[in-house]
């Protein structure tokens, strides 16, 4: 019987009862939601009450002007400098300074002059009443009623659709594929992470020279493949807690920005924009928009293929990375073999944008087929869509499996060979020519 | 009694040179069989080859009878020179988990544990982590993980080293207990006065072959030369007229009313016709015959050859 269950058994366990998995493993997730509550509510938030003297170069036309909550206007008529001054005063209450130039009708701008940069929010109110009372003001000037305004009043969008010859239809979408560049980043963090972790274990047990009682008892094929798996095993437990805890926590953000917001504030912006579009700023609103990017990217295609991509080159690397482990006597060393081993991880990584914005370029599909990049590069493809759903070709998504599979069995088998020779190779680290031989002999 | 450990004219060659170049022994069951040898003459790969560690290229290896082969790690406990085991793992999981390797069961495997704790005295350390333990404690620790699978063949590389006196007894005594149960062991020391000690055989192996075999005794005397002493009360001068021709006086030593005198035999007379012509020309108080130590012998067999040539 293969005596890899046991070995695997024993690398999980070690690894999984330490405390410092489970503080990754709730951290992270809390981590990430902190950071996610934090932009939420820095850009809902309002701490501060702002106090805006209007300077209006065409008095009285914004006299119409409204306050609303957290925002008070001062709509006087004097000039920039005199505003100025009294902004700076002692004890002048003013926070900021609107000035709406004479041109304002033609060049649709006008500035802002802050103590304190508002808020997105805040900033987004004032665009909005002002949008509001210049749209009035030409429609008037130009004698256009306002129902037939927003009758005819059109937001038009562009979708680019790619056809093939027999006439399918498929969507481009580069902004989902930055959900893609996610889960890629996500591979190549584990990859790293896991893979250094089995470098280290090897190393571990050839400095203190367990490895020579073990392999006395086991192969020592088996004994690497039972650390890689065991470790592969870890990563997989980890992704699947923060999977569980990431969910539970943006349902729990949710329910809490819902519940704490002054949700009527929020549909304020929305009313007051008159003859508005759908305005994206509620949190709410932007989660149930079958247009949010979470909402169109298809997890249950993309989570199945994080799994293969995750394991596949984590498989790949992690079996580089015992060679590695098996060569080295310290820690010390390990920098030096892990650059040139992780490179082409880091092209990948590095391409990332270039593969969003032209996903179908030569580069990009080479190096989402290419078996050493393509856990990374096809993340990213893969997110906008495979097959008759999407821009990817079916073959290729194939080959780039296949060629995985077909690598990561070769890497696994040379890795072997290394690693059964360097694990009681102590004392001078073996030159290449070494390691050649061994690749050879073995 | 059935050899537990018989390997036949094996070779292994590396890329830069020849390990071993044809040895041959054997380990006869319920024996201590010391294998002896300067360092580099090849004991390493030879322990490495019968543990199934590395492949060998010509020759064969048989334990308990049977080929060399994944199944035989089960009959081996190997303690080698260079110990460890993991610094950061409960002691009895550590236990648990090379037995496990070995094909034993967990169940068994706790009940051994459980013996041997009891035995070495250590019964409080399961929970602990190995390196929460002093140094002789791990090695203890690691003596029990050799023996815990009861293996019919022990290897022990060293096995004294890093002991106190009273533990590395304690290893001695459980050494001589395994072999009256039955179990057979190759033990590959420099020590040569525990090879005296506990070794039925010996095998001296040298650049990659065997110079050197037999039980301990026959070696001794191979190399003993036929010295004796004789310690006795009475004038050297008579002593040596009752030796006649059958043995030449080498030293006469006297302390106190007594000589001791090393003579060597010329081989013309027998030791008993010696003895008899001593008795009533001098008192004799003790006659035993002089055998050079395992030291001795070892460093004459492996000292260079300009060495020897030089102290002649």
């Amino acid at each position: 019987m293969s005596k890899i269950p046991i070995i695997l058994k024993r690398e999980f366990l070690s690894r999984v009862r330490k405390r410092s998995f489970l503080i990754v493993t709730l951290l992270v997730p809390v981590l990430i939601s902190i950071v996610l509550a934090i932009s939420i509510w820095l850009s809902l938030q309002e701490n501060q009450k702002q106090h805006i003297l209007i300077v209006d170069d065409n008095y009285p036309v914004f006299q119409q002007i409204k306050n609303e909550k957290g925002l008070s206007y001062y709509y006087q008529d004097i000039s920039l400098e005199k505003a100025e001054k009294l902004m700076f005063l002692d004890g002048s209450i003013y926070t900021g300074i609107l000035y709406l130039p004479e041109n304002i009708m033609a060049s649709n701008a006008s500035k802002l002059y802050v103590k304190k940069q508002p808020g997105a929010i805040t900033q987004r109110r004032i665009e909005k009443q002002i949008e509001n009372i210049i749209e009035n003001q030409k429609l008037l000037y130009n004698k256009i009623p306002k129902e037939i305004y927003n009758k005819i009043n059109t937001e038009f969008h562009l979708t680019p659709f790619k056809i093939n010859e027999n006439g399918e239809e498929s969507k481009i979408n580069s902004d989902q594929a930055f959900v893609g560049f996610g889960f890629a980043i996500l591979i190549w963090f584990m990859i790293m992470m896991y893979g250094t972790m089995v470098m280290r274990s090897v190393m571990e047990e050839k400095v203190n020279r367990i490895v020579e009682v073990i392999i006395s008892s086991v192969k020592p094929f088996e004994l690497m493949m039972g650390k890689i798996i065991g470790v592969a095993f870890v990563g997989l437990l980890q992704v699947l807690m923060w999977g569980i805890l990431s969910s539970i926590l943006f349902v729990a953000i949710q329910f809490f920005f819902i519940g704490s917001l002054d949700l009527t504030s929020l549909q304020d912006i929305q009313t007051t924009k008159e003859v508005g579009r759908v305005n994206h700023t509620d949190i709410q609103v932007l989660l149930q928009d079958p247009n949010f990017i979470l909402n169109r990217i298809n997890f249950a295609v993309m989570i199945p293929l994080f799994l293969f991509y995750f394991l596949g080159g984590y498989l790949l690397y992690a079996a580089l990375f015992a060679a590695v482990g098996a060569l080295i006597d310290s820690e010390s060393e390990t920098q030096q073999f892990v650059t040139p081993l992780t490179l082409p991880l880091l092209i990948a990584y590095v391409m990332a944008p270039g593969v969003i914005n032209n996903p179908e370029s030569i580069s990009a599909v080479f190096t989402s087929i290419f078996p050493f990049t393509s856990p990374v590069t096809m993340m990213i493809r893969m997110s906008i869509g495979v097959g008759d759903s999407g821009g990817l070709p079916i073959w290729q998504v194939l080959l780039s499996m296949a060629l995985l599979i077909l690598t990561f069995l070769c890497i696994i088998w040379l890795a072997s060979k290394i690693y059964r020779a360097g694990i009681l190779h102590t004392g001078k680290r073996p030159s290449f020519k070494k390691i050649f031989s061994w690749l050879k002999n073995a | 009694m059935a050899d537990i450990l018989r390997i036949k004219d094996l070779y292994k060659s590396y890329s830069d040179h020849q390990a071993l170049k044809g040895v041959s022994l054997s380990v006869v069951s319920g024996q201590i069989f010391g294998l002896l040898g300067p360092n580099g003459a090849g004991k390493s790969t030879l322990i490495r080859i019968i543990n199934n560690i590395i492949a060998f290229d010509k020759g064969d290896v048989c334990i308990d009878s049977r080929p060399l082969d994944q199944f035989s790690s089960r009959e081996i406990g190997y303690l080698p020179e260079e110990r460890g085991l993991y610094k950061k793992m409960r002691v009895t999981e550590q236990l648990i988990y090379l037995a496990r390797l070995k094909g034993m069961s967990r169940f068994d495997a706790k009940k051994a544990i459980k013996d041997w704790f009891s035995r070495l005295d250590i019964a409080n350390w399961d929970k602990k982590n190995l390196e929460d333990l002093s140094k002789g404690m791990q090695q203890k620790i690691q003596f029990i993980s050799t023996v815990l699978h009861h293996p019919k063949l022990l290897i022990l590389d060293e096995p004294f080293s890093g002991f106190d006196p009273l533990n590395a007894q304690l290893i001695k005594d459980e050494i001589m207990r395994l072999k009256k149960e039955g179990t057979s062991i190759l033990l590959s020391t420099h020590n040569m006065a525990s090879v005296e000690e506990l070794c039925d055989k010996i095998s001296l192996i040298h650049h990659g072959e065997i110079v050197l075999d037999g039980r301990v005794e026959t070696v001794k005397k191979k190399f003993g030369a036929n010295k004796f002493e004789v310690v006795f009360s009475g004038t050297s001068q008579s002593f040596s007229n009752a030796l006649w021709i059958g043995a030449k006086v080498i030293s006469f030593k006297e302390k106190d009313d007594t000589i001791t005198a090393v003579v060597t035999l010329t081989g013309r007379m027998e030791i008993k016709e010696i003895i008899a012509s001593l008795i009533g020309k001098v008192e004799i108080l003790s006659f035993r015959e002089l055998l050079p130590s395992m030291q001795d012998i070892f460093l004459r067999v492996v000292a260079p050859k300009e060495e020897l040539i030089a102290n002649e």
